[in-house]
C-alpha cells in the first residue's frame, strides 16, 4: 500500500461509515466471548435483515471496552450523538435479546438492559493505548486504517529520520510499561546504536541482524491489559514495533505471546497476515524502501519467560532460563544480535506518541511518569474490568471512584500490585498519586498493571504464601538463591500460617527475603520477596498473631 | 560465537537410559488406529518442515506435537529430536521445563481450575480444598477410570469471571463449589 492507497482506503472506508445511521458494537473479547458474545451479533444482524434495516446499522465484533463485569457488552451509537454524549450501552446481554435490542435501535433505549454510562468508570478514564479497543473490528485492517491507523508509519517513513523517531520517543517520556519503567527512547538508542556482530547464530533463513521484541508473556496472574489490547487492537502493535524497527534499525519482529490466550494469538497472526498481504509488512513497505516483518512465537506456561534474556532463550527454542546481564539484550540480545524488547503496552503507546507528537504525550501524567497506563482492576471490587488513566491519579479514584467500591459493604484492606513481584499497599496510601516512583517508594512497583482489591476478611499471611508458592513453582533452578531461597521461605511461611512457627522463624524469613532479593541472578528471585516484605511492613501484627512462643511448638 | 546456525550434525546417540519410563498406562498411543498415528504425525512433521528443520522449532514443534496427541510420549519425543537433529536431553529438557506440555496422557474430560490472584481471592482455593474433599482429586490427579483430570492454570486473565475454571474447553465463572463437584461428578462417572 502506497501513501496514496492508504489515505484512498482512508476515506472510503470513513465515507462508508458515514453511510450508517447507527453503530452497534458487541464485545468479542475473551470473557465476553465466553458468554456468548458472538451470538448476540449474529442475531442482532439477523434482526436487523429481516426487519430491512441492515443498510443503515452497521454491527460490529469489537475487542474489549473495559467493563468485563457487567459483560457480554453490546454498545449502540447513534452517528448524530453530540460529541459529549454517552453511546447507550446494554450489559448481561444474552442472545435471546438481540430481538429487543435490534428494534430499541433509533428509537428509546430498551432501558431493561441499560448499563449507567454516567458512572466514574467510564467519565474518569483517558484512552490512549485503548482508544480503539470496542471501538474497531481487530481482524479488519480497513478498520484500523479507518481510525488513522498507519498514519504513524507513513509520517516516520516519508518525513523523519530514524533519529527523529527515536528523539520523539525519548521527548514524550515514554517509560517501559512492563513494570520496571526505563526509559523508552534511552533503550532505543542503545539497540540503535549497538553493532551487529560479524559472527552470529541467527538462523541462515533470517537475514535480519538486529530485532525488536514484543513482550506479550503477560504472567502475572491477575493482569489481562496486553490479551485485551493483543485481542482489541493487533494492528496498532504491529505498527509500533515496525516505528521500532525503523527506529533503531532492525529487520525482523517477532510477538511472543503466552499460549493460553488462544484468541490474542488468533487475531495477531490476522492482523500479521492481513498486513503483509496490505504491504505494511515485508520487503520495501508503502514504497520507502524499509524492509521489515513479523512473527509470533507462542509461550509455553513459564512464568520466567517474562524476563528479557530467559525471554529470548525461549525464541531460540530452548529452555527459557535467564542469563547474567550484562551484555544487555540491547547489545547482545537474540542469536547474540542487538535486540529491542519492549512490553505490548509500550508498543501500543509508540503510533499516537509518532502520530500525535511527543510535547502532547509529555502533557499527560506527572513529572516523571508521562502519559497513561492500563490497569487490570480485580479482586473484591464492584467494576471489575480493564481501565486507563492517566498517571499521578489517586489510589483512591482508581478503587473508589472508577471501581466503584467494594462489594456488600465490605471494607478495603489493601491493593496489590505488581503481582508476585510487587507488594500490597495499605489503606493509609489511598490517596498517593499513582506513578512509577511513588508505588517504589511505599515498598511495591508499577508492575505490568494488575490491580487487585483485597478486603478486610484477607489473610495478609496467606496472600504471602500464595505468592511465594507462585515464585518457587516458577522459579526455573537455574540459579540457587531463588531455587532453594523460595522453597525455603514457602516452608516458613507455611509453618508461620498454620501457628507452629516462632519468633526465630519470622527473624530467620526477614533474613532470606535480603539474601534473595540481593543475590538471585533474574528479576524474578530478585523481587519474589516483595510481597513479604511489603505485608511484613504494613501488616506486622497479622504475622505476630500467629507465632507462638519458644518451647510450645512442636518440632 | 563460532556454533554455526543449525548444520547439519550427525544424530546423536541416545543417552544411555531413556529420561523417564513410559507411564504405566503407556497403552494409550497403540490403541489407536495406525491411520490416525499416520495423520498426527504429518501434523507434527508439516510443523518441523515451515520451519526448515531447524533447531529453533522445537517449541512450535512441540505445540503442535502436543496438540495433536493430547501428551507427549517418549517416541514422540524421539522423533523430534531425530528430525530437528537436537539432543534428545535437549527435547526433553524443554518438554518438561514448559508447563504446558504433558508427558502423561490426561483424563477423557478436563478441568482447569484458574488460580490467579484475583480467583485465589474470590475463593479458588476453597474451591480446590471441596473437590479434594469430595472427589478425592488433587492438582495434576486423574480419576482411576480415566474420566476426568483436575488442572491447574495461573491465570486465564479472565478475573471479571472469578473464581474460573475451564472445563473440556468450555470457560465457566463464579463457581459455586457445590454445583461444580455435581458437574464433576457426573464427567467423571460418565460411563460413555
Amino acid at each position: 500500500m502506497t501513501p496514496e492507497e492508504l489515505d484512498r482506503t482512508r476515506e472510503r472506508e470513513q465515507a462508508a461509515d458515514a453511510n450508517f445511521e447507527h453503530h452497534v458494537h458487541v464485545c468479542v473479547g475473551t470473557a465476553c466471548e465466553a458468554l456468548g458474545s458472538e451470538a448476540i451479533a449474529k442475531n442482532i444482524e439477523s434482526e436487523l435483515k429481516a426487519a430491512g434495516r441492515d443498510g443503515k446499522i452497521k454491527v460490529r465484533c469489537v475487542g474489549c471496552p473495559g467493563l468485563c463485569a457487567l459483560g457480554p457488552l453490546v454498545e449502540v451509537e447513534a452517528k448524530d450523538k453530540p460529541a459529549d454524549e454517552p453511546a447507550t450501552l446494554y450489559q448481561y446481554v444474552k442472545p435471546e435479546d438481540a430481538k429487543e435490542i435490534a428494534a430499541s435501535i433509533g428509537g428509546a433505549p430498551a432501558t431493561r438492559l441499560q448499563a449507567d454510562t454516567r458512572q466514574p468508570f467510564f467519565t474518569r478514564q483517558t484512552k490512549i493505548v485503548l482508544e480503539n479497543c470496542g471501538r474497531i473490528d481487530p481482524e479488519r485492517i480497513e478498520d484500523y486504517i479507518a481510525a488513522d491507523g498507519f498514519q504513524a508509519l507513513e509520517k516516520a517513513l516519508f518525513e523523519m529520520e530514524p533519529q527523529e523517531v527515536i528523539d520523539e520517543i525519548s521527548k514524550s517520556g515514554l517509560r517501559g510499561r512492563g513494570g520496571a519503567g526505563f526509559p523508552t527512547g534511552l533503550k532505543w538508542a542503545t539497540v540503535a546504536k549497538s553493532n551487529s556482530p560479524a559472527v552470529s547464530r541467527v538462523p541462515d533463513d533470517i537475514l535480519a541482524r538486529k530485532f525488536v521484541i514484543c513482550n506479550g508473556d503477560e504472567g502475572d496472574p491477575g493482569a489481562f491489559m496486553d490479551r485485551s489490547t493483543m485481542e482489541g487492537d493487533p494492528f496498532r502493535i504491529i505498527e509500533g514495533m515496525l516505528l521500532a524497527g525503523y527506529a533503531v534499525g532492525a529487520g525482523k519482529g517477532y510477538v511472543y505471546v503466552r499460549a493460553e490466550y488462544p484468541l490474542a494469538v488468533k487475531r495477531l497472526r490476522s492482523a500479521i497476515r492481513q498486513a503483509q498481504r496490505g504491504g505494511m509488512l515485508g520487503a520495501n513497505i508503502m514504497g520507502s524502501g524499509f524492509n521489515f516483518d513479523i512473527d509470533v512465537r507462542l509461550g509455553a506456561g513459564a512464568f520466567v519467560c517474562g524476563e528479557e534474556t530467559s525471554l529470548i532463550a525461549s525464541i531460540e527454542g530452548g529452555r527459557g532460563t535467564p542469563r547474567p546481564r550484562p551484555p544487555f539484550p540491547a547489545e547482545s540480545g537474540l542469536w547474540g544480535c542487538p535486540t529491542l524488547i519492549n512490553n505490548v503496552e509500550t508498543m501500543a503507546n509508540i503510533a499516537p506518541i509518532i502520530r500525535r507528537g511527543a510535547a502532547w504525550f509529555a502533557g499527560i501524567g506527572t513529572e516523571k511518569s508521562k502519559g497513561t497506563k492500563v490497569f487490570a482492576l480485580t479482586g473484591q471490587v464492584n467494576n471489575t474490568g480493564l481501565i486507563e488513566v492517566p498517571m499521578g491519579i489517586s489510589l483512591r479514584e482508581i478503587v473508589f471512584d472508577i471501581g466503584g467500591g467494594l462489594p456488600e459493604g465490605r471494607s478495603f484492606k489493601a491493593v496489590q500490585t505488581g503481582g508476585p513481584s510487587g507488594g500490597c499497599i495499605p489503606a493509609q496510601y489511598l490517596d498517593m498519586k499513582v506513578d512509577y516512583e511513588s508505588l517504589a517508594q511505599v515498598g511495591s512497583i508499577m508492575g505490568s498493571g494488575g490491580m487487585i482489591v483485597m478486603d478486610d476478611q484477607t489473610d495478609m499471611v496467606e496472600i504471602a504464601r500464595f505468592f511465594m508458592e507462585f515464585c518457587m513453582e516458577e522459579s526455573c533452578g537455574k540459579c540457587v538463591p531463588c531455587r532453594v531461597g523460595t522453597a525455603q521461605m514457602h516452608g516458613l511461611l507455611t509453618r508461620i500460617s498454620e501457628g507452629k512457627a516462632t519468633q526465630a522463624h519470622l527473624d530467620t524469613l526477614t533474613e532470606l527475603c535480603d539474601m534473595v532479593r540481593r543475590t538471585s541472578l533474574c528479576g524474578l528471585g530478585q523481587s519474589a520477596p516483595n510481597p513479604v516484605l511489603s505485608t511484613l511492613r504494613y501488616f506486622k501484627s497479622e504475622y505476630e498473631s500467629k507465632l507462638v512462643k519458644d518451647g510450645q511448638h512442636e518440632r | 560465537m563460532t556454533a554455526p546456525a543449525g548444520p547439519p550434525r550427525p544424530a546423536p546417540a541416545p543417552p544411555a537410559g531413556p529420561p523417564r519410563p513410559a507411564s504405566a498406562s503407556a497403552a494409550a498411543p497403540t490403541a489407536t488406529p495406525p491411520a490416525a498415528v499416520d495423520k498426527r504425525t504429518k501434523l507434527v512433521e508439516a510443523t518441523m518442515r515451515r520451519h526448515g528443520f531447524r533447531g529453533n522449532a522445537l517449541i512450535e514443534t512441540l505445540h503442535t506435537a502436543q496438540e495433536a496427541y493430547g501428551f507427549l510420549d517418549d517416541d514422540l519425543l524421539r522423533l523430534v529430536a531425530k528430525t530437528l537433529k537436537l539432543p534428545l536431553s535437549k527435547v526433553y529438557g524443554v518438554a518438561t521445563f514448559y508447563n504446558l506440555f504433558t508427558l502423561k496422557p490426561a483424563g477423557k474430560h478436563a478441568c482447569v481450575v484458574c488460580l490467579g490472584t484475583a480467583c485465589y481471592i474470590k475463593g479458588a482455593g476453597r474451591l480446590m480444598d471441596t473437590l479434594h474433599r469430595e472427589l478425592g482429586l488433587s492438582a495434576g490427579a486423574t480419576t482411576p477410570n480415566g474420566n476426568l483430570s483436575l488442572l491447574t492454570a495461573r491465570c486465564f486473565g479472565s478475573c471479571a469471571m472469578a473464581p474460573a475454571a475451564v472445563i473440556d474447553g468450555e470457560m465457566t465463572g463464579k463457581i459455586a463449589p457445590d454445583a461444580m463437584v455435581t458437574r464433576l461428578r457426573k464427567l467423571a462417572e460418565d460411563a460413555s
